[in-house]
């Protein structure tokens, strides 16, 4: 589904950044996976490309560095001459109540989680803008930003400021043939999840519907069809992948 | 083709002016078909001719003809 096509996950190297990475190459797509920590993508992405038609690439920059965001996207232009699809799913979380919001923490979520994704999103843009089939640009963002929840203020703001942004970036970067739309995971089986208290997940996982958690598949399936010609009339939607949760 | 030239040709081509005209005085505010959409035009079609990605300050702040040619100059162009 995506042969030839060249495409950009940040958060690449574990999570679902990792399996959005993997998903993509499985169907053809050369990925590059961002990440911050040096050798985190070989880790497994080595192995897995013995076994893909596609292939998964590594590359270490801090997205919230404009300059080093500007110099990473420069790179893969340079390397494959065009760039088709961005994935921005690097995140940072803390869950701080109110009166207990860390002004570094809240930072650093904003940061990363709103002004990295605009970084990534003004480069990749002005790249695809430039190519006849323009391209397709997916945000993360989370239900807890549609919803809202305890303990997650800040992490639902920065949340809902990439949905907004999203509806933004769509409506002026369409008459370039770039679409931008947003995934939004409910809770999803991420090595974060494996650290929570298992009664309280119990208690949240009994208002999803379908009964279970997301695993980052699931996710990464939804990103395939939003970076792929399946999804070629979609652009300033926010699709939420949670199993039906009543939260 | 050498950069200058280079350089020229797509403040021509964009703004629409002939070469003669581009000097110390041709700036944003003194050229009026220099306007923002003609703005990210200049921009856009710089960095395809010389392979670069500006930042957003360097967009900001490229606003005369000789502006542009240092701030190219830092992103590895020789003129």
């Amino acid at each position: 589904m995506l042969t030839g096509k060249v495409c950009i996950v940040t958060g690449g190297s574990r999570g679902i950044g990792k399996a959005i990475s993997q998903v993509f190459a499985q169907n053809g797509a050369t990925v590059y996976a961002i990440a911050t920590r040096e050798g985190s993508v070989e880790e497994w992405s080595e192995e897995f490309n013995k076994d893909v038609s596609g292939e998964v690439r590594s590359l270490y920059f801090d997205i919230s560095d404009e300059r080093a965001a500007r110099d990473g996207v420069m790179q893969i232009k340079r390397a494959c001459g065009y760039i088709d699809g961005l994935v921005n799913n690097a995140g940072v979380e803390f869950n701080e109540l109110i009166g207990m919001i860390s002004h570094d923490n809240m930072e650093k979520m904003f940061s990363v989680n709103v002004y990295g994704t605009i970084n990534m999103l003004q480069m990749v843009s002005r790249i695809m803008g430039r190519q006849e089939t323009g391209g397709s640009i997916v945000n993360i963002t989370s239900m807890t930003a549609l919803r809202g929840n305890k303990g997650q203020l800040v992490y639902s703001a920065t949340k809902g400021a990439v949905i907004s942004l999203t509806k933004s970036a769509a409506k002026e970067l369409a008459e370039k043939k770039i679409r931008v739309n947003a995934i939004a995971p409910g809770l999803t089986n991420t090595d974060m999840m494996k650290q929570a208290d298992p009664e309280k997940l119990q208690s949240r996982i009994n208002n999803i519907c379908m009964g279970h958690l997301a695993e980052p598949e699931d996710i990464a399936k939804a990103c395939l069809f939003m970076v792929s010609d399946l999804s070629t009339y979609v652009s300033g939607q926010v699709l939420a992948v949670d199993g039906c949760t009543i939260m | 083709m050498d950069n200058l030239k280079k350089y020229n040709d797509v403040f021509c081509r964009v703004l629409n002016v002939n070469e003669s005209v581009l000097n110390e005085n041709f700036t944003f505010k003194a050229v009026p078909q220099w306007d923002s959409v003609a703005h990210l035009s200049l921009i856009s079609e710089l960095e395809d001719e010389f392979d670069v990605l500006f930042e957003s300050d360097d967009i900001l702040h490229y606003g005369s003809y000789l502006n542009g040619i240092e701030i190219l100059k830092r992103y590895g162009v020789e003129f």
